[in-house]
């Protein structure tokens, strides 16, 4: 047996801070909760308000942008409408906005940090620990402090999504910044580039793939939280999958994870398609 | 005072260039510093004086340290000791906004492996110079324009670099160097990767818009065919020590060491050696008479042999002034090819 004089009360200052944090500061997160909460509504309005095939229209016209290839645009299109036909479209639409909001975030929170990982090699020593943790903490145990803080519902999903969803941005803005050819730095810095015409003019565009690679892992990472996020009262295909398994009803259970499926299959295609776009092929333009 | 003038640069890499620099001045080479304290040597007090309007080429083989002294040239490395000025201003005193502003205006610089913008296509990468300066686009496409006319790349403007052939991309990382017009350009190793033949081509190219254009250069090569073929002047470096600085005749004839005769052994001597540096005294000669052909002094041994072998007579050198300077016999000529 370990010595029992040894143990730590790690737990105990962990509840003693979290109280702290409620009694101090709960109407500052109430506030930050509402502000991200009307974003949030808002957006699920829209989606769920907007006629089916509105969306499917949308859902084209960006794969459309995105890869220029018909077969690809059909595709996502018959599967977006597979999920309306197994009845699920308004869970579908609910999973959707949950899904942007969560994402956003993580990309705008994701890049700057990644961009300052890559400028400081102090900064970057220090966060790769903490990106860690991020991923590989079980979502369970901060989702119990956001509910505290948050209360019951969509915003402790979208903040549990978050940091489960945004360590592959910035590792890999961190990651295609660092990859930028030392010479080309060089060349830009010979012409006397200042630090912001260097990150915006050569390094930012030049990681772009990179970039982009990362903002599609955090997609897929963020509709594969849906799930635990239901079950801090988030709707949507993650609430489905959590009533057919408590119901012990299969059928209903396999709808939604094959909705799911989908939706992500669509996104990480769209995403995908962007990504190769913005490693420039201009030979294939030219042809 | 020279334009540009180093004055006993040192540069260390590594943990401890402090302890590492007393060494150095106390006079311990490169392999000692690295054993004792784990720092490398890349400079080793190198001063050099660079005039306007020359082609001054440093000459070193890999870790030579002739890479790092260029970059010392705009401040893309620093020095651990040493000073550095153009035209009497000292480089190392700028801060950055004004040493972003001198790099603008009055130097460029031309890359081993081009550093092109991949993103950017031939007419952006050229007028990339002007662009950071804040010129509006109308004005630094006419002049990048100019530039890709100049060195044979027009109706390329809308390709991207890797769309180009080696040969091509440098001429256009030589054309984005001239855009902005600089005083000094700066040319590391600016023809290395480039396949033999079109290495001559950018050879002939470089010197044909010196003759014009009579920028300060400073060109980094390993090739001492380059050097003697393009240098006005050249410096010899060696595990970041300074050889030999001298003009390729004097390098030729009169290698200050082992080191750099070793270089020079396979030089083809006809194509270095000119008139001057082969001529004897016309003591027993004092006027130029018909019956013998008349040189200029800085004739090309390889331009003389043919006369020689035609006429099978004594050359005549003359000076810009005309005076009679000298004689060259068969016998000379033959001394110094096969030194």
């Amino acid at each position: 047996m370990f010595p029992e004089q040894l143990n730590v009360p790690l737990g105990k200052w962990v509840n003693q801070f979290v109280d702290w944090l409620v009694i101090n500061y709960g109407a500052a997160f109430e506030a930050f909760a509402d502000s991200l909460l009307t974003v949030l509504v808002a957006l699920e309005q829209v989606l769920r308000g907007a006629p089916w095939w509105v969306v499917l229209i949308a859902i084209a016209a960006i794969t459309w942008h995105a890869s220029k290839n018909w077969k690809l645009v059909v595709g996502l299109v018959v599967a977006m409408f597979i999920i309306g036909t197994l009845g699920l479209w308004d869970k579908a639409m609910q999973t959707l906005a949950l899904m942007i909001v969560a994402t956003s975030l993580s990309v705008l929170i994701g890049i700057p940090v990644g961009i300052a990982m890559a400028m400081s090699n102090r900064l970057r020593a220090i966060m790769l620990p903490i990106l860690d943790t991020m991923q590989t903490m079980p979502s369970f145990v901060y989702l119990i402090p956001a509910l505290m803080l948050f209360g019951l519902g969509k915003v402790p999903a979208i903040l549990a999504t978050v940091i489960y969803a945004a360590p592959p941005v910035m590792r890999l803005t961190d990651l295609g910044i660092r990859l930028v050819d030392q010479e080309v730095l060089e060349a830009s810095r010979s012409f006397g580039a200042s630090r912001k015409q260097i990150l915006f003019g050569v390094q930012l565009p030049l990681a772009l793939p990179n970039i982009m690679a990362g903002i599609n892992q955090t997609t897929m990472m963020s509709i594969s939280m849906v799930v635990i996020a239901s079950m801090i009262g988030a709707r949507g295909l993650g609430e489905q999958v959590l009533m057919g398994i408590q119901r012990l009803d299969v059928g209903a259970g396999m709808e939604a994870g094959i909705a799911i499926v989908l939706l992500a299959v669509v996104f990480d295609r769209i995403g995908q398609a962007y990504g190769k776009r913005s490693q420039r092929k201009p030979h294939a333009e030219d042809a | 005072m020279s334009y540009i003038e180093i004055r006993n640069i040192f540069k260390i890499f590594g943990p401890d260039p402090k302890s590492a620099l007393e060494l150095a001045k106390g006079g311990a080479d490169k392999d000692e510093i690295l054993a004792k304290t784990g720092n490398t040597v890349g400079l080793h007090d190198v001063s050099l004086s660079i005039e306007q309007g020359e082609t001054f080429v440093v000459m070193g083989l890999s870790g030579s340290g002739k890479s790092t002294l260029i970059r010392h040239l705009n401040r893309l490395i620093d020095p651990t000791a040493g000073s550095i000025s153009f035209g009497g201003e000292d480089i190392l005193a700028m801060d950055i906004q004004t040493l972003n502003a001198f790099r603008r205006k009055r130097l460029g610089m031309v890359f081993q492996r081009f550093g092109l913008l991949p993103h950017r296509n031939v007419m952006d990468n050229v007028a990339y110079g002007l662009e950071i300066q804040g010129t509006a686009r109308k004005e630094r496409e006419a002049a990048a324009s100019k530039w890709i006319e100049r060195v044979g790349l027009a109706g390329y403007e809308t390709k991207f670099p890797d769309q180009l052939s080696g040969g091509m991309q440098q001429r256009v990382g030589l054309a984005r160097a001239l855009t902005t017009d600089p005083e000094v350009l700066l040319m590391d190793e600016a023809f290395s990767a480039l396949d033999p033949l079109i290495r001559s081509d950018m050879q002939d190219e470089l010197m044909k818009l010196q003759a014009e254009l009579h920028k300060t250069i400073v060109f980094i090569t390993h090739d001492l065919d380059e050097a003697l073929k393009i240098g006005d002047r050249i410096a010899i470096l060696k595990d970041g020590k300074l050889v030999q600085v001298g003009r390729p005749e004097e390098i030729v004839l009169k290698p200050a060491d082992d080191y750099v005769q070793a270089f020079t052994r396979d030089v083809n001597r006809a194509r270095v050696l000119r008139a001057r540096s082969i001529m004897q005294d016309p003591a027993n000669q004092k006027i130029i008479d018909q019956e013998h052909p008349v040189v200029s002094d800085d004739t090309r041994l390889e331009d003389i042999l043919p006369i020689i072998l035609a006429t099978g007579k004594d050359i005549s050198v003359i000076d810009e002034r005309e005076n009679l300077v000298g004689i060259i016999t068969k016998e000379q000529i033959v001394q110094s090819l096969s030194l």
